[in-house]
């Protein structure tokens, strides 16, 4: 196999500091049955890549409970597999801050081990914020072929009326793919090319890159190296033209899980054959749907028993809608009960909520209302 | 190397099950797919690790590959084992004699040898063909507790169906002192369920003397429960209280699967007793559409329903297409059903189109029976395909 697999799972997890309190990016719900990371997993799966580093901050615990021994994702092998990368800390080095990383270019000098040890000449680096099913065998051929040191991988789209507090990488490049800028920035208007936090490098290039940050005391991947060097490296650009969507806030948490109501939609993200989204098995019961019970435009999973009315919704895996229960434009996640004649709108509801008896609760589409993990209403 | 395992599970799948015509052609029934997500030995093997019993052999004979494909490595069950998991146990060739299985009896005579590596005191045989979730380890207990030779798990069945089974007449402690196959005039109501456990030195005595009787039937209904009755063996009835239902007919497995639905269903596999585990393939989450009219229905992954659907059950990666109407079914799965086709009364096997305009079976009250099409099939746009008929080519 020519490339590895390398997944920061907690890179972005302050954008969505509601859905991140008790997990990492990587594990915040998405889709009715995912996680945001089965989405980066399974393309690379799904390219025959078969060594995944996932790495980790903290709050991990949800991130390996469900990724287990990768079996899942047919990652549970006798070499390679799945290799979760906790930080790395010693009573000697990092000893004098005694602190976690804070920057993608301290966790990737945790993974130096890691990377030393792998035979693959390429790497394949990305992060949890963006739902694509990519063809990564195209990206790494292309990379070979342009013999790069680094290609980012870009998509372009029109990203305008997102939360103004979320930044993107956006990115210009010549005829040529060559890389010409990067810069973290605001998008407010018209169609960007955007660099969705997924790389490939050459491997060498990468150790190198890492020895030489660790030597001058660079903070920052994306300053530091990246922008220092463009016009000096190779750098590529890989532009991917499948179906994509960029989670930064909350409220684009709300805005891309709705996106799955769209039929073009799930059929770009689940319906490409060979490539499927795999996720952790939860041998829930199909969904029962009883007298009484009125479904529209929703994607629900398994597990689920429907009794009221629920529409323009995603319901996870268990949820329960009680009689007269009233769902509309919501996310319920696993677990949740709405009790009987309860109504909803605009609600984001994590993890084992329950909703009381003929509660109303509403939000509006640009500011849903979340309930936080295991709360009753 | 071997380690001991108390008991070892047998699990007889090799049943060629020709009373589900063209559900069968392809597949064993063990194989057949059942309750939208899972397959029929499913229930069996999810009792198994359930009831804490980590070694089955399953013995298989009739269109192996489906099912052999589908136990695999028994991963689903958590049967994938260093020691002990699941085997398939085909029959095979020996040195001096290569035989198919010639009755259940026979089947588990043939493998002796593998029961033996685990040093097993005592042998469950169970069949692959029925929908019930048990607890085995409550079983075993009870059949240590009596000391017992063989114990017979029993359910109380209506009086006027008792002629459908073979029927344990016992006494209070639960010891029997009458089996009979399928009585005309029932004395007991206690129907034995086809699941067994064995001491496992009697068991393997009664297994090679049967052998050795000519014009056997290898049966364990028909001769080895009979001998060891007479033998004056301790023999007990242990009374299942529960769901139990032997889906080797249409109609049986047409009722089983119904069973799922209502706001009280008969059959719940939500509740916590004894989760069922299946091979769970990645389906997107079902897809309700703006127009689709769900009612009474029990629904899988990968469904997309665009059309209507009624008191049916629906197995993964099923799509209704608008303006389709569906009622009283059984879609096994990957089917598609095509604009404006109507669905009444069927059970529809995997991998089946249906076309726009077509007609299959009607209303279930004015039927002459259940539709049945088998895998694979296409019934093209407008055609009609009459009610209790059963195809498996079209």
């Amino acid at each position: 196999m020519t490339a590895v697999g390398l997944i920061f799972s907690n890179i972005h997890d302050n954008t969505i500091p509601e859905l991140t309190r008790k997990r990492t990016l990587g594990s915040v719900p998405f889709g009715g049955r995912y996680r945001l990371i089965d989405f980066t997993l399974s393309s690379m799966v799904n390219s025959g890549i078969s060594k995944v580093g996932v790495v980790t901050h903290n709050n991990y615990q949800s991130l390996l409970d469900h990724l287990g021994n990768g079996k899942d994702w047919d990652l549970a092998r006798r070499s390679g597999g799945i290799k979760i990368l906790p930080p790395y800390i010693t009573s000697f080095e990092n000893a004098a801050s005694n602190k976690f990383y804070s920057s993608r270019l301290e966790a990737l000098m945790g993974t130096v081990n890691f990377l030393n040890r792998c035979e693959e000449d390429y790497v394949v680096m990305s992060d949890c914020d963006v739902i694509c099913n990519i063809d990564l065998n195209k990206v790494i051929e292309s990379h070979i072929a342009s013999n790069a040191a680094i290609t980012f991988i870009v998509k372009k789209a029109d990203i305008a009326g997102h939360n103004e507090n979320e930044k993107v990488c956006a990115v210009e490049f010549d005829e040529n793919n060559n890389l010409t800028e990067i810069a973290e920035r605001k998008i407010t208007e018209g169609v960007s090319n955007i660099y969705i936090n997924m790389m490939v490098v050459k491997r060498d290039y990468l150790l190198n890159v890492i020895q030489e940050a660790i030597a001058r005391g660079y903070k920052s991947f994306l300053y530091d190296i990246i922008i220092r060097n463009i016009g000096k490296e190779n750098y590529k650009v890989y532009n991917y033209d499948g179906w994509y969507a960029q989670i930064g806030s909350l409220e684009s948490y709300f805005e891309c899980s709705m996106k799955l109501l769209d039929n073009d939609a799930r059929a770009r993200l689940f319906g490409i054959k060979n490539y499927p989204i795999l996720t952790k098995v939860r041998n829930s019961a199909p969904t029962r749907y009883c007298e009484g019970a009125k479904v529209i435009n929703s994607v629900v999973a398994e597990g689920c028993i429907i009794e009221g009315t629920v529409e323009n919704s995603i319901i996870f895996r268990g949820v329960h809608v009680g009689k007269g229960a009233v769902v509309k434009n919501s996310i319920l996640f696993q677990d949740s009960y709405v009790c009987p004649d309860a109504t909803l709108n605009c609600v984001i509801a994590d993890k084992n909520v329950m909703i009381k008896d003929g509660r109303t609760l509403s939000g509006h589409s640009s500011m849903p209302f979340y309930i936080g993990k295991d709360v009753t209403v | 190397m071997f380690k001991k395992k108390e008991c070892v599970a047998m699990l007889l799948a090799g049943g060629q099950g020709s009373r589900l015509y063209a559900l069968t052609t392809k597949t064993a029934k063990p194989a057949v797919p059942f309750g939208g997500k899972y397959r029929i030995i499913d229930f069996t093997l999810s009792n198994c690790i359930n009831s804490g019993i980590d070694t089955v052999g399953v013995l298989t004979q009739y269109q192996p590959l489906v099912l052999n494909e589908y136990i695999g490595n028994g991963q689903p069950w958590d049967l994938d084992r260093v020691y002990g998991g699941v085997k398939i146990l085909p029959p095979y060739q020996g040195q001096k004699s290569a035989d198919w299985y010639k009755g259940t009896a026979n089947a588990i005579y043939q493998n002796l040898a593998f029961i033996n590596r685990y040093d097993t005191d005592y042998v469950l045989i169970l069949s692959g063909d029925h929908i019930y979730r048990m607890d085995y380890a409550k079983m075993l207990k009870y059949h240590k507790e009596k000391g017992a030779d063989c114990t017979i798990a029993v359910i109380d069945v209506p009086i006027e169906e008792a002629s459908r089974f073979g029927i344990m007449s016992t006494n209070e402690d639960g010891s029997i002192y009458k089996f009979s196959e399928k009585p005309k005039n029932p004395d007991s109501t206690n129907a034995s369920m086809g699941i067994y456990i064995f001491t496992k030195d009697k068991l393997q005595k009664y297994l090679e003397e049967d052998e050795a009787t000519e014009g056997s039937a290898n049966d364990f209904g028909k001769n080895i429960i009979p001998n060891m009755l007479v033998a004056g063996e301790k023999m007990f009835a242990y009374p299942f209280e529960g769901y139990w239902k032997d889906v080797g007919t249409i109609s049986s497995l047409w009722e089983a699967n119904m069973d799922l639905l209502g706001n009280k269903p008969v059959l719940d596999l939500g509740n916590q007793e004894g989760r069922i585990y299946s091979r769970n393939l990645a389906g997107a989450p079902q897809y309700v559409g703006p127009d689709a009219k769900i009612e009474n229905c029990y629904i899988t992954d990968g469904c997309e329903i665009h059309g209507t659907v009624i008191n049916s059950v629906l197995g993964a990666g099923v799509k209704i297409a608008a303006g389709a109407y569906v009622k009283d079914s059984v879609l096994m799965g990957d089917t598609e059903i095509g604009a404006g086709a109507t669905v009444n009364y069927s059970i529809i096997d995997t991998n089946v189109e249906i076309g726009a305009g077509a007609t299959v079976g009607v209303a279930k009250e004015r039927a002459k029976g259940i539709t049945v099409i088998g895998e694979d099939v296409k019934v093209t746009n407008g055609s009609t395909v009459e009610d209790g008929a059963i195809i498996s080519e079209f």
